[in-house]
């Protein structure tokens, strides 16, 4: 954990509305696991006043700029424009000056001697995956992504996972990238297939929530990874709580996002709660 | 020409305690202090100032719990903590390890409450003072927020500074009508220090959903935006009373602390900036000294309260 001034190596539009994101970080590449997340400062004014959190998609070393330098370790987001401070962000350019705090959370168990692992994306939700997916073909084969998004230009980074080795099955809204339909009928099929699978995923609360459904009607063992509104993303200001298992709204039962998440296990979570 | 001073002197007094400098961490945006170990150095600080404790443990509201603001931000974590039981034995032991006074945030919702929770700090040798939040709604008494009304707020600061032994700091609200009443009041019940300003009560709007965006419906206004409102009732309050005054209030760099310290403020606390930048507060120790060496202020009680005023 550290709270770098650091600087962006490339900022580029994936698909309309989605930029890769690439800044240097010394030290990344050895503390970071799959699913933890950095909090990122984009302008040293105090509006917007709050850190933006985006989840790691990856994390490398490039080689030095010429012979005698070191070598660059750098992190990689994506993410989506969606308000003031993403579109700020989209602004960027190589060489600006950026804050990095991280990396935060609890990410991924990555322990794959239970079962083959299958892991769920739906939209922007699929950045964690990627990190999580290498280091997984690194341990097993085959690993297998279920991708879900509203039109093919939300469904980032299929190609990257395929040079992974990933098996990958697209699902959209509107059918215009692979079946028509939401991912979670291709992980009712997938898990008649792999009944001892276990199940990983990222995306919007009503997709988390068919997921959980699924994977307990399955009984398989599902991490998730959660999104919060966060202020500080290190456990102090308490705005990220989400219900947990006990939750009950006369004893309420609260989990910190940024500090015992963004990853959980779906059944330390209260999934009772109206989410919307 | 001013002189250049090598090694100007930061260290304040505050009731009988020593502080190092005058700057300290706002109660509930530096939780118990540990969660800022990667980041800052505990012992760079003039106090520890934890998360507000109450007798039992409190949940705190559903979520959403924030909303970001024209350079600010909205609370309504509602006093989430572990109880005074649980602080003490899993909080504690921490604290004990750190050459920083610590001062502890507590609240109640009844004056027993207060009470008991005061009672039971005074037991522990590592607290070196108090700070009593009376932001709080008096749930015997209608839900009257005891800050807002002085003689409620007399009456708890007087059975609270009958349970201790070391120095009580009062907070004060900013959402009352004439706040130089509310600090005579709690000068005059026994407070030995007042920190203001607790957050402005406010609210947002979601245009999208057509609802008020907190889960609460009102939070706590917090940050640069409510800085200058802050400066102004430090300002009346340090006119109103002898006992020394902390500031609080959007402060987000060394300049800001100083402009605090300048109008009469001993020492101040540095709430929201610790969420945006966690290491802060170390930067502003360290702007407040380059600031002195550069001002010829050898000691920062010459700067404190200097304001001039014809
Ligand atoms: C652990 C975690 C990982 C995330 N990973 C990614 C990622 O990899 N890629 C990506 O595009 N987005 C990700 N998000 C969501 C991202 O943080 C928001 O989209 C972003 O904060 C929006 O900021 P804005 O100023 O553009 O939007 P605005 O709506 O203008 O923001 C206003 C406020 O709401 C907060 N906010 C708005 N939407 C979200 C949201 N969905 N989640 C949390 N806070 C939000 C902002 O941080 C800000 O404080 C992640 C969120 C979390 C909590
Ligand atoms: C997330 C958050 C939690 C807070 N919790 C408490 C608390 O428990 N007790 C208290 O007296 N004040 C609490 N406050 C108020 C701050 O201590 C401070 O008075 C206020 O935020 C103004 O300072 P700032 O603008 O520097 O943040 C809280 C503020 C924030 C932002
Ligand atoms: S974001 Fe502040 S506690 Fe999680």
């Amino acid at each position: 954990m550290n709270d770098l001034q650091t600087s962006v190596l490339y900022n580029r539009e994936i698909a309309p509305g989605y930029y890769r994101l690439g800044l240097l970080a010394p030290g990344y590449p050895e503390q970071a696991v799959p699913g933890q997340f950095v909090m990122v400062q984009i302008q040293s004014q105090n509006d917007p006043l709050l850190r933006r959190p985006f989840g790691i998609f990856n994390v490398g070393t490039l080689p030095p700029l010429c012979s005698g330098l070191p070598e660059r370790d750098y992190v990689e987001l994506v993410y989506k424009v969606v308000g003031r401070g993403t579109r700020l962000m989209s602004a960027l350019q190589e060489g600006d000056a950026v804050r990095l705090l991280g990396p935060l959370g609890q990410g991924f168990d990555c322990n794959t001697t239970a079962g083959p692992p299958l892991l769920v994306g739906g939209g922007i939700g699929v950045v964690p995956l990627f990190m999580l997916a290498c280091n997984l073909v690194k341990q097993t084969q085959p690993v297998r992504l279920l991708m879900g998004g509203r039109r093919c230009d939300d469904v980032l980074a299929v190609t990257e996972f395929e040079r992974l080795g990933v098996e990958t099955y697209v699902a959209t809204d509107d059918g215009s990238l692979g079946e028509q339909g939401l991912v979670t009928q291709v992980l009712e099929r997938k898990l008649k297939k792999y009944p001892t699978a276990r199940v990983y995923a990222c995306g919007p609360m009503p997709m988390l929530k068919a997921v959980h459904d699924i994977c307990v009607r399955h009984e398989v063992a599902l991490q998730v990874s959660l999104e919060a509104l966060m202020a500080c993303g290190i456990g102090a200001c308490l705005g990220c709580v989400v219900p947990g298992r006990r939750h009950r709204s006369d004893q309420p039962d609260y989990r910190c996002t940024c500090k015992q998440g963004p990853v959980f296990d779906a059944r330390d979570l209260s999934w009772e709660v109206d989410h919307d | 020409m001013t002189e250049l001073v090598s090694r100007p002197s930061l260290a304040v007094e505050l009731a009988g305690m020593h502080l190092r400098n005058p700057v300290m961490p706002a109660s509930g945006t530096f939780g118990y202090g540990q969660e800022f170990t990667p980041y800052l150095d505990l012992e760079g600080i003039g106090a520890l100032v934890t998360k507000g404790v109450s007798l039992h443990p409190k949940a705190g509201n559903p979520t959403p719990r924030i909303a970001e603001t024209s350079a600010g931000m909205l609370n309504a974590i509602g006093l989430q903590n572990v109880g005074i039981e649980a602080f003490v034995r899993d909080k504690v032991p921490f604290l004990e390890r750190i050459n920083t006074p610590v001062v502890v945030n507590f609240f109640g919702n009844t004056l027993d409450e207060y009470e008991q929770v005061a009672a039971r700090l005074s037991d522990v040798s590592v607290v070196r003072a108090v700070e009593l939040n009376i932001s709080c709604p008096n749930v015997k008494q209608g839900g009257i927020v005891f800050g807002t009304d002085p003689v409620a707020a007399a009456q708890v600061v007087e059975r609270v500074r009958r349970q201790l032994k070391i120095p009580l700091i009062v907070k004060l609200t900013p959402n009352v009508t004439d706040i130089r009443v509310m600090a005579r009041a709690v000068e005059e019940a026994g407070a030995d220090v007042i920190s203001c300003i607790n957050t402005l009560t406010g609210m947002a709007v979601d245009l999208k959903r057509k609802r008020l965006h907190l889960a609460n419906g009102t939070g706590g206004l917090s940050g640069p935006a409510i800085k200058p409102v802050a400066l102004r009732l430090v300002y009346q309050v340090v006119r109103s009373v002898s006992i020394p005054v902390i500031g609080i209030g959007g402060i987000m760099t060394a300049e800001d602390a100083l402009e605090f310290l300048l109008v009469g403020a001993r020492a101040v606390q540095v709430g929201t900036a610790n969420l945006v930048r966690p290491g802060i507060m170390a930067e502003i120790v360290a702007g407040i000294e380059t600031y002195c060496q550069h001002q010829g202020i050898a000691d920062i009680n010459d700067w404190i309260g200097s304001l001039n005023e014809e």
